[in-house]
């Protein structure tokens, strides 16, 4: 093995790396185009098996999707209302907490820094039967605050706000302010949050997607047909007589879920994939 | 005048406690009190047996007895982390392989970009909704496109229940897990490669040493902290695993709960079968688990934050 690895020239090593990169790309694709071709066939035409062209019924599809049982479009809006509003929750109130860590020096800063930097990992599922007794004792149940208003305290979203604030906001920006006789908060909002625009947009789109994805703690809170978000739909179709179904209809209404996020982000890839390298590295 | 400014930095830094209100507020509220509600209901017992509710009574630990003695927490937490395991061992496997070579400067690979981006996308998809398509494609009647395929390519002659079969069920999880996964730890990685110094490698070069031999000898010893960190977070991402088994069983975590994992068995106690003292205990064992990966994690990334200080 050792041997022939030694003979392996650069051109085979580049031809085996680009056969290996295309198989794993088709692998990584080939269920979002299966689930574009099947969304545009009939109910009929799905059951004569696979062809890689499109077929002309989409609208149809989307049209019966719309009159069918399932709410899905008023779950798009409730899904669309959840995670746009937890965006820009998240990252504003995060650029704070951020802000607070890095430019003002207080007794306890250190340690509540350390104390995000600890619950960062810890999953919100083990706090979720407390979440829930809370939400229920509050009134709060199918309500969108306890999926909004959380993500106020997001440690990852902090984590790299404050990473990204070290390296854009110098400490001296924020005397001359003051020296100008901005307040602390005008300081934030008008010199801070622009500054940090990037930052903030990278963030938005994770906590939007991962809003948008969240399936876990909306279908513990949301119980009312009109109040719930996509994914607690999409399990609910899983979850009904399946025979029953217009397979058309279904592939439409899994598509509806996915292609809003593939769309954003083949617009946004390249700040995406660098986010993930800036953010993930944690160190 | 000196002891004016100190007092003005003073009355500034106050402006510290102000800005983290939202977050200690907002943590207190929806982390802090449900964690210790959650530890609370633990010690009791509480849930609906037919119509009657029976509790809460305080109980002590009982709830942690009885749920390490009835078995089913441990079969699930077998389930959970052999489909972590399947979906690992792909997952680490092509990212390393692939970080190396995107970061590898001989290699010279075109479409870097389109990769990268191709292989982060699953990453961002509904897992809810991934999970239901890959329920309609692998169905077991004639509706479902992969059994028409095997069958048109003669590789089987009927349709395979794809979902009445164990190994089955606990593959597709994990591959669906590792298709979700590996883009995102596939970069990390790469951030990770390209901090190692490009003396070694040239060193590694005039030395004569083959790309498996760098691969081996250098690059893989120095990612060492990288990859304690991939692993634990995946591990704890892992024993998160929901919505993908949940979407694909229906719930049931069939056949014969061999695909039940343990926040599908939480999930069932909350708002299923309603016992919030044995849910109790299952989110404080999960949370001391989660917790003390969490410990090993934040020591690796700190270690590796004086590293590069150092640097």
């Amino acid at each position: 093995m050792e041997r022939k690895e030694k003979g392996m020239g650069i051109k085979a090593r580049r031809l085996l790396a680009y056969i290996v990169l295309i198989i794993i790309s088709i692998l990584c694709l080939i269920w979002f185009y299966i689930l574009f071709i099947n969304a545009t066939r009939s109910k009929g035409e799905l059951t004569q098996g696979f062809t890689p062209i499109p077929s002309t019924h989409a609208l149809e599809n989307w049209v019966n999707v719309y009159n069918g049982t399932l709410p899905i479009f008023r779950g798009m809006i409730n899904s669309l209302i959840v995670a746009l509003s937890s965006a820009v929750v998240s990252t504003y109130f995060s650029t704070m907490t951020a802000f607070a860590i890095h430019a003002y020096d207080f007794k306890i800063k250190n340690a509540v820094f350390t104390f995000i930097l600890m619950i960062m990992t810890i999953p919100t599922q083990v706090t979720a039967l407390g979440f829930i007794e809370l939400v229920q004792k509050m009134g709060l149940e199918d309500n969108y605050i306890p999926l909004i208003v959380p993500t106020i305290a997001a440690p990852v979203t902090f984590f790299y706000m404050k990473q990204y604030m070290d390296s854009v906001l110098p400490l001296s920006l924020i005397e001359a302010a003051r020296i100008d006789g901005a307040g602390e908060f005008r300081i934030f909002n008008q010199i801070v949050v622009p500054l940090m625009k990037p930052a903030i947009a990278v963030q938005a789109i994770f906590t939007f997607v991962s809003s948008w994805n969240n399936y876990f703690t909306p279908a513990l809170v949301l119980h009312k047909e009109n109040m719930k978000t996509l994914p607690i739909l999409i399990a609910q179709l899983r979850g009904a007589d399946f025979l029953k179904f217009d397979m058309g209809q279904v592939y439409m209404m899994i598509a509806f879920s996915i292609f809003p996020v593939i769309v954003i982000y083949l617009i946004l890839s390249k700040y995406i994939v660098g986010g993930v390298t800036l953010g993930g590295v944690k160190g | 005048m000196e002891k004016q400014k100190k007092g003005n930095i003073v009355r500034f830094n106050r402006w510290g406690y102000y800005f983290l209100i939202p977050f200690i507020v907002v943590y207190l509220l929806f982390s802090f009190i449900p964690l210790i509600r959650t530890f609370y209901n633990s010690l009791f017992e509480n849930y609906k047996s037919g119509l009657n509710q029976i509790g809460p009574n305080f109980v002590g630990f009982r709830n942690f007895v009885d749920i390490f003695k009835n078995g089913d927490m441990l079969k699930y937490f077998g389930n959970t982390l052999l489909m972590w395991i399947i979906g690992f061992i792909p997952q680490i496997f092509f990212s390393l392989l692939l970080g190396a070579w995107f970061t590898d400067p001989s290699l010279k690979l075109k479409c870097q970009r389109f990769f990268k981006t191709v292989i982060y996308l699953p990453n961002l998809i509904m897992a809810s909704a991934f999970a239901m398509l890959f329920f309609t494609l692998f169905a077991g009647n004639d509706s479902g496109p992969i059994n028409g395929l095997l069958i048109s390519l003669k590789i089987i002659d009927e349709p395979f229940a794809f979902f009445k079969d164990v190994v089955a069920v606990r593959s597709l999880v994990g591959f669906m897990n590792f298709i979700m996964w590996f883009g995102n730890t596939t970069i990390l990685l790469m951030a990770g490669m390209m901090g190692i110094d490009p003396a070694l490698f040239e060193a590694a070069e005039v030395d004569g040493a083959t790309a498996t031999q760098v691969f081996f000898k250098i690059t893989l010893p120095l990612l060492r902290p990288i990859l304690v960190y991939v692993l634990m977070t995946s591990l704890i991402g892992g024993l998160q695993m929901f919505d993908v088994p949940q979407v694909l069983t229906n719930g049931k975590g069939d056949p014969n709960r061999s695909a039940m994992t343990l926040i599908m068995y939480l999930n069932r106690h909350i708002s299923v079968s309603k016992n919030w003292g044995m849910g109790g205990a299952l989110s404080v064992v999960l949370f001391f688990v989660t917790g003390a990966l969490s410990l090993v994690v934040y020591k690796v990334s700190n270690g590796k934050k004086k590293d590069n200080s150092y640097k």
